[in-house]
């Protein structure tokens, strides 16, 4: 294993991961939800009355947030070098898996593990071990 | 209504955290998850951050009835370790391995109005509606005997 250490920010990565924390904390405390975004956005597709308006700000607020980030700091990094049909067989597999699996790297890997659930540590290991093998294999068997 | 602003804050805030950890980048999520190549453990030090503060919270919250807004606290309440959770993970994790994006940095990347976000939560919104119209064909079907 070698480390990029170019490419390694912990700083910048501690600091970001707490402003997740800070929102998981801020959607638990005062909607008394988990703040999982495969959750909230599969829940839009079978909605529940009274149920559309809290999941709708918070998808707000997330697409939002790029927005409000340029008012303050230079547009950040952002590159994706999958090609569209790869995209599509990614987004196909993330929607269908999260939603069987009742959860992503948000709902099962932060509040999950939070709250030291082991339905949810056994998730994240299995869809880390699974990015993994998959980048293993895309990057360095069949490259 | 004041739960909306607080959702509205919420997804604000961690769209936020998501832009400044560099997890909204797929290249940089990809770094992380190429053990063999040059490795970059960032994504180890979001969740530590994440964690954190997380745990901090669920301790604070446990044993409430009621949030600070007078909801119900909804907690998951499944515990079984079965295959659709070791399965779905299993699918979720190939996919986030092929394109680096999980749904919350693919909605943050979506509002920075890059194409390839939009076409993979276009198709990430398919995998969840045939999900949902599955589950509703075997709710539909006899129970087997």
């Amino acid at each position: 294993m070698v480390i990029d250490w170019n490419a390694f920010t912990p700083v910048a990565a501690s600091a970001g991961g707490a402003l997740i924390g800070l929102a998981a904390a801020i959607f638990l405390l005062f909607n008394g939800r988990i703040a999982g975004i495969s959750g909230v956005l599969g829940g839009l597709l079978a909605p529940a009355r009274g149920d559309v308006g809290w999941r709708v700000a918070f998808v707000l607020g997330l697409v939002g947030a790029p927005g409000a980030w340029l008012l303050l700091a230079a547009r950040p990094a952002l590159q994706v070098d999958a090609s569209w049909g790869a995209l599509v067989v990614a987004g196909l597999l993330v929607g269908i898996g999260t939603r069987y699996a009742s959860g992503c790297t948000s709902g099962h890997g932060v509040c999950g593990l939070s709250r030291l659930s082991p339905r949810s540590l056994v998730a994240t290991l299995t869809f880390m071990a699974a990015g993994f093998a998959t980048v293993y294999l895309v990057r360095h068997l069949f490259a | 209504m004041k739960s909306m602003l607080t959702a509205l804050l919420a997804g604000l805030v961690f769209g936020l955290g998501l832009i400044l950890s560099g997890m909204a980048n797929p290249a940089k999520v990809l770094g992380f998850l190429d053990l063999a190549g040059a490795w970059d453990p960032s994504l180890a030090f979001v969740m530590a951050g994440a964690i954190a503060i997380g745990l901090v919270a669920f301790t604070t919250a446990r044993g409430r009835a009621r949030s600070l807004l007078g909801e119900p606290m909804r907690m998951p309440t499944a515990t079984r370790i079965d295959r659709r959770l070791v399965g779905g993970s299993i699918l979720f994790g190939i996919g986030w391995g092929i394109a680096g994006f999980c749904p919350g940095p693919a909605l943050v990347a979506l509002g920075m109005g890059e194409a390839k976000a939009m076409v993979f939560v276009a198709a990430m919104l398919a995998g969840m509606g045939l999900h949902a119209l599955l589950e509703r064909r075997t709710a539909a079907a006899p129970a087997a005997t």
